[in-house]
């Protein structure tokens, strides 16, 4: 399904080589991890192991994974967005104000919530194309782009906020809340997102020349260049795409808390790297999966359900997990060819 | 001022060493390049090593210098058994390797590339009066009287840097040095003072491995001659024994004329495929005007630098360009990119085959279809009609792989460039330019890449080959455009082209 990682010129035997290639097929290891860490979860709580937890888990997982599908693209091709957690609170807040000014002229509440659902979505696209305009036309590194915009997009949170937070409209409470606490065939209707998005993901990268092309520009953007692909335009595509599931992931959010505050998606960008890198996606681009990147964004909610559930180590110290899990898998895959 | 920089340059040549090289063989995972060389060199003598690119010239090298390590075999110096860990262990012995490719930083002066990794240190600090001083005595060794020490070497022309190189090598307290291709960027003169430079170098003992190409020069410095074919010595002469002809055949093994198959005649009707007027690159092509018609092979000859690929470059629109007019196939108009390029039926082959070429970590398949991947999409992508493709390119390109399902690294050099010429030709060009097509490949290889450039000009295509192998070029092309300091000096029909006259247009000698 994806170009392996293979040392280059050493072939030995053929059963080693498809033991080696089993095991650098980039899930695997998120895979053990997640099957360990549901393990570890069982014996340390009896409440892990329910049905309840576990569509939490997944319920929670699914901003921070929708916007590690777009992520996962980003970075394949070479890129990074530092900037994903403030866009989402930017989008939440003008999302939010945006429905709040529809109220007052009597349209249903419907209509409104479906205006400001979309908004999100254009929102987040808007924002995204002009990452990608900025790092291609005004060859600027991504880094530094989207360092920039992770500012500017809190700031301006926060100034429409005037410090505080933005409520939404409570009439419109009622219609927007089953988008977050609404479920389908007892699946919760963001789980169900996460998977439609994860899905279009997986296809959108393995079964269409674009797919194709975001690897070809992440393992060698020259060799792409030479060989006719349009390297521009793809990458503002990623970006585009990236900024779309931020602002899907929003609409899903903003029912939840029903508000934003300059502390909406606080280190969001920290967790959707990490679900990509610690899913087996290389860093430096070129390859990478989508299962992967799911498996890792749910593996790093286990982890956070974990220390909810147990004491061993304090709640508070979630992100610090998390950034040490990025840098230990980060170290075991240096040596990577 | 003279006279010390002579002494200060060669003082440290004075005591020779004789290195042996035994058994030697050098495996890349399952290619062996070297399969047992046996060679010594004494001190006080300039060796030619002479060999077709991938005959395991520059492997050899690399061992000798310490950039590899032998897989089998090993090296003595005075015959005391030695094993290199890295070029500095073999720098500690005196022998240095100048690259084909600079290693220098462009963004640090040249005395700070001089004594980049050997800073001379004064306490804590560096010693930077003592190291600019080094500097100016072995730049003048060189002849690089006007260039200055604190000059950035991103400000040199790309023969000044060679000489820096062996500057550097100097100071470096070279016994052996190794020069690969050292001549291909300069100009007669630069080449005259270099080759006293090298009989300075031998009076006080040193030895010298020279590669090139260039049979003329071979014979007029080295002593003995060393030809390496198919990762084997098959000959070690003394210099004067042997012909340029006879030092030819022995590189390829067989009489030359075998390699390259009979030219058909273009007719003169046939229709004119790519043209070019006026066509600038600033800094590297000015003013460079061509035409190619449908079933030519068309040439560019010129040294390193000389500004053909740069030429290319822009027509693909990967340079900022000028031109009065292009017509690709027909269409007029100047791409603007590969794609626009390869749109309008004009692909280009990349002299940079890693870096440029191919996905080396990419599958076969993959790197196949990249430039023509729509057509495996609607919208989907089809694995079955990319395998389909690939196993015909397999055939019809001739290269050899295990398995089809490997990535592009385990190839061998020669397969992985079918590979690439089977990229370029999978969006089916009308025109295709060929960067250096047989670079690192062996000659079975290349015998085949000829075989096929023909036959892609036979099928009605317009063919470019840009070379650096004279012979190359003589043997395939109808006519050849010899560029020199990105000006065209002339358009060489076949009946005239010999590499004498190649050699001159170029080097502006004519």
């Amino acid at each position: 399904m994806q170009p392996e990682h293979i040392d280059p010129p050493a072939m030995p035997a053929a059963p080693a080589v498809a033991a080696r290639r089993a095991l650098r097929l980039p899930a695997v290891g998120a895979m053990l991890g997640l099957v360990l860490l549901c393990i570890a979860g069982t014996l340390l709580n009896s409440q892990f192991a329910t049905a309840d937890n576990a569509l939490n888990v997944l319920t929670r997982t699914a901003f921070i994974g929708i916007i590690a599908v777009g992520m996962c693209f980003v970075i394949i091709s070479g890129g990074i967005d530092l900037s994903v957690g403030s866009m989402a609170a930017l989008i939440a807040g003008v999302t939010i104000l945006l429905m709040n000014k529809l109220v007052p002229l009597g349209w249903s509440p419907v209509v409104v919530v479906v205006l400001g659902m979309s908004a999100a979505v254009l929102l987040g696209a808007v924002f995204g194309l002009a990452h990608g305009l900025l790092i291609t036309r005004g060859r600027i590194e991504p880094f530094i782009v989207t360092l920039g915009t992770l500012g500017i997009f809190r700031a301006y949170l926060t100034y429409f906020a005037d410090g505080g937070a933005i409520a939404l409209d409570n009439g419109l409470a009622d219609t927007y809340g089953p988008v977050y606490y609404g479920s389908l065939l007892g699946i919760p209707v963001p789980v169900w997102v996460f998977a439609l998005v994860a899905i279009a993901g997986a296809v959108l990268l393995n079964r269409t020349a674009f797919g194709r092309y975001v690897q070809a520009i992440g393992s060698n953007e020259q060799v792409a260049r030479y060989a006719a692909v349009d390297v521009d335009r793809i990458k503002v595509l990623t970006y585009t795409l990236l900024g779309a599931c931020v602002g899907v992931a929003t609409l899903l959010y903003v029912p939840r808390l029903g508000s934003a505050s300059p502390t909406t998606g606080l280190l969001w960008e920290l967790e959707a790297i990490a679900a990509v890198i610690v899913g087996g996606t290389a860093l430096r681009g070129g390859a990478g999966s989508i299962a992967g990147t799911v498996i890792g964004a749910v593996l790093l909610s286990v982890i956070s359900n974990i220390l909810n559930l147990t004491n061993i180590i304090s709640v508070y110290l979630n992100a610090a997990v998390q950034g040490f899990v990025i840098i230990a898998v980060a170290f075991m895959q240096r040596r990577r060819p | 001022m003279a006279m010390a920089t002579a002494t200060t340059a060669t003082a440290t040549a004075t005591n020779g060493v004789r290195v042996e090289l035994r058994g030697i063989v050098k495996r890349f995972g399952t290619v062996q390049v070297l399969n047992g060389v046996d060679l010594t060199f004494e001190p006080g003598r300039v060796v030619g090593l002479l060999g077709e690119n991938g005959a395991g010239k520059s492997t050899l090298m690399k061992i000798l210098s310490g950039y590899e390590q032998p897989s089998e075999g090993m090296l003595a110096v005075h015959g005391r058994s030695v094993r290199f860990a890295g070029p500095r262990a073999a720098e500690a012995e005196g022998i240095v390797l100048i690259h084909q490719e600079f290693n220098l930083a462009e963004d640090l002066t040249v005395a700070q590339n001089i004594f980049l990794g050997h800073e001379l240190r004064r306490g804590w600090w560096l010693d930077d009066v003592g190291m600019r001083k080094i500097a100016r005595s072995v730049l003048d060794a060189v002849g690089l009287r006007k260039v200055d020490p604190d000059t950035r070497v991103r400000e040199l022309i790309v023969a000044e840097r060679q000489l820096v190189e062996i500057a550097k090598a100097l100071s470096r307290h070279a016994r052996v040095l190794i020069m690969d291709e050292p001549t291909a960027t300069l100009t007669p003169g630069e080449t005259g003072r270099l080759f006293e430079l090298v009989a300075r170098m031998k009076a006080e003992g040193a030895t010298i491995v020279f590669i090139s190409h260039k049979l003329d020069e071979v014979e007029r410095i080295t002593d003995e001659v060393v030809v390496m074919r198919d990762g084997r010595l098959v000959a070690q002469q003394p210099t004067a024994s042997l012909t340029r002809a006879q030092m030819a055949n022995l590189m390829v093994g067989r009489e030359l004329a075998d390699l390259y198959p009979p030219r058909s005649t273009v007719p003169t009707d046939a229709p004119v495929l790519l043209s070019v007027q006026g066509m600038s690159v600033p800094g590297w092509a000015h003013d460079v005007s061509f035409e190619v018609r449908a079933g030519e092979v068309f040439g560019f000859a010129g040294l390193v630098g000389s500004g053909r690929t740069e030429l290319f470059e822009g027509l693909l629109g990967l340079r900022e360009r000028s031109a009065q007019r292009v017509t690709v196939a027909g269409t007029p108009g100047l791409p603007g990119s590969p794609r626009e390029a390869a749109n309008l039926g004009l692909t280009y082959l990349s002299e940079d085959r890693k870096g440029r070429g191919l996905h080396v970590r990419f599958g076969l398949r993959e790197n196949l279809t990249l430039m023509a991947l729509r057509r495996h999409a609607q919208p989907w992508l089809k694995p079955s009609s990319e395998a389909a493709a690939l196993a015909q390119a397999v055939r019809e390109f001739g290269i050899r792989c295990g398995a089809l399902d490997v990535p592009a690294s385990s190839l061998s050099g020669g397969n992985q460039q079918k590979l690439a010429l089977a990229k370029v030709l999978h969006p089916a060009p009308r025109v295709v330019v060929l960067d250096e097509p047989t670079r690192g490949v062996d000659i079975g290889a290349k015998r085949e890449i000829y075989a096929l450039i023909r036959r892609l000009a036979d099928e009605g295509r317009a063919v470019v080959v840009i070379s650096s192998e004279l012979m190359e070029l003589i043997g395939l092309c109808h006519r050849v455009a010899v560029m020199r300091g990105g000006r065209m000096q002339a358009t060489l029909e076949a009946a005239q082209l010999t590499e004498q006259e190649l050699i001159a247009h170029a080097t502006g000698t004519h």
